[in-house]
């Protein structure tokens, strides 16, 4: 029984820990990664700083935003999967509800003369934060003859696609992606291991 | 139909993004735009309140869009759907697969995803850049510079590149919507005073 209201709290616990986390960080990503260091591995110490970095590294390789994908993974650690479900239920939630209020005056707020305006400004601005972020994600790419045909190939095919309408998914290219950096490791691996092997002969 | 359509749309987005935040930017755009859900413009402003509101940018645009389209249930049958795949495929790592980052074949797929989400991020820029600043949408369908835009861009691009060399720390990008909103009240209402805008 007691053992029981110790879980109960616990899940409470990890419910309240992210639901401030979710509601507390700007711009998701990387910046609720700082926090969630701060609050789960200084102060709670629910999980080490190693075992962070794993998740961030999981993270980063798995699919979906990197707040959830992290709030499911300590909340697994911590509560099992009842932890996990408090864990993202308390990170999203935050934003569920703003967002949804916003999304009801939105329309009502944009039709004001000088919101209008600010929106016009904003949009230039929203522009520039999404090419930012994609030089920051390339810049952080090792540059080799491989990586940049793909990139050069997604922005070409990207763009030319849109320029004359030809309508497919990016679903495709990242999964094209991810095939050719299959057979590129493998054949690389193949490749160095026939090198090793004439060096024994 | 809708809310199903929302839910499975946002899955897939949820399925297929790799890197979180910006990156999935390419992929809604996709998706919002072939559905007819919103215009470019929409995108834009959702995209702004979602990075100025608390929260991961991704939940914040699948609670927008879905609200829109479906009310409140369209918005959590949205944001239940980008959230899921991570959800699933991370309790699946978490419980059985605790060597996952040592798989080769997973180390040689992000490979190939890395750059290619890059690539993509930046042709999302791009397409969205020439649509909002110069109205190209389509190879030869005619374009116009929109002068305000593009004076706003280059402030604002100039005042993120100053103040990383000045104070060697990235600029927070609520300031610089902030900072846009200003510039396109008093860009506007000077512009409508001597009858440009």
């Amino acid at each position: 029984m007691e053992k029981k209201e110790k879980k109960g709290i616990q899940l409470l616990r990890l419910f309240l820990t992210f639901l401030k986390i979710g509601a507390f960080t700007f711009g998701g990503g990387y910046a609720m990664i700082a926090i969630i260091e701060h609050e789960i591995v200084e102060k709670k110490h629910w999980v080490s700083k190693e075992d962070l970095l794993d998740i961030i590294a999981i993270a980063e390789s798995t699919p979906g935003p990197i707040a959830i994908n992290s709030a499911t993974y300590v909340g697994f650690k911590v509560g099992g999967v009842f932890g996990s479900v408090a864990a993202t239920l308390g990170v999203v939630l935050p934003s569920l509800v703003i967002v949804f209020l916003i999304s009801l005056i939105f329309d009502r707020f944009l039709a004001f003369k000088y919101v209008g305006y600010a929106f016009r400004g904003i949009q230039a601005c929203v522009v520039y934060l999404i090419l930012s972020a994609g030089i920051k994600m390339l810049k952080a790419v090792e540059k080799n003859p491989f990586n940049i045909t793909i990139v050069c190939l997604a922005v070409a095919l990207t763009v030319a696609f849109s320029l004359f309408a030809v309508s497919f998914s990016s679903i495709y290219l990242i999964l094209l992606a991810g095939v050719a950096g299959l057979v590129a490791h493998y054949v690389g691996k193949n490749a160095k291991n026939a090198t090793q092997q004439e060096d024994k002969k | 139909m809708i809310l199903l359509k929302l839910f499975f749309t946002f899955f897939k987005i949820g399925l297929f993004t790799f890197g979180g935040g910006y990156a999935m930017i390419p992929l809604i755009s996709d998706a919002v735009v072939s559905n007819g859900w919103l215009s470019e413009e929409q995108f834009l402003n959702i995209i702004a309140v979602a990075e100025s509101t608390p929260g991961p940018v991704a939940i914040n645009v699948a609670t927008f869009v879905g609200s829109t389209q479906g009310g409140i249930v369209g918005s959590v049958c949205a944001t239940l759907g980008v959230v899921l795949p991570s959800f699933i495929v991370i309790l699946i790592i978490a419980s059985l697969l605790k060597n996952f980052l040592k798989y080769r074949g997973v180390q040689g797929f992000m490979k190939g995803v890395r750059p290619c989400v890059a690539g993509l991020i930046v042709a999302a820029g791009i397409k969205i850049g020439l649509s909002t600043l110069f109205s190209v949408t389509t190879f030869g369908g005619g374009f116009s510079v929109n002068y305000i835009g593009l004076i706003i861009f280059a402030v604002v691009a100039a005042t993120a590149y100053f103040y990383k060399r000045i104070s060697d720390k990235k600029i927070s990008p609520i300031l610089l919507i902030v900072i846009s909103a200003a510039l396109g009240i008093v860009i506007c209402t000077l512009g409508e005073r001597i009858g440009v805008v």
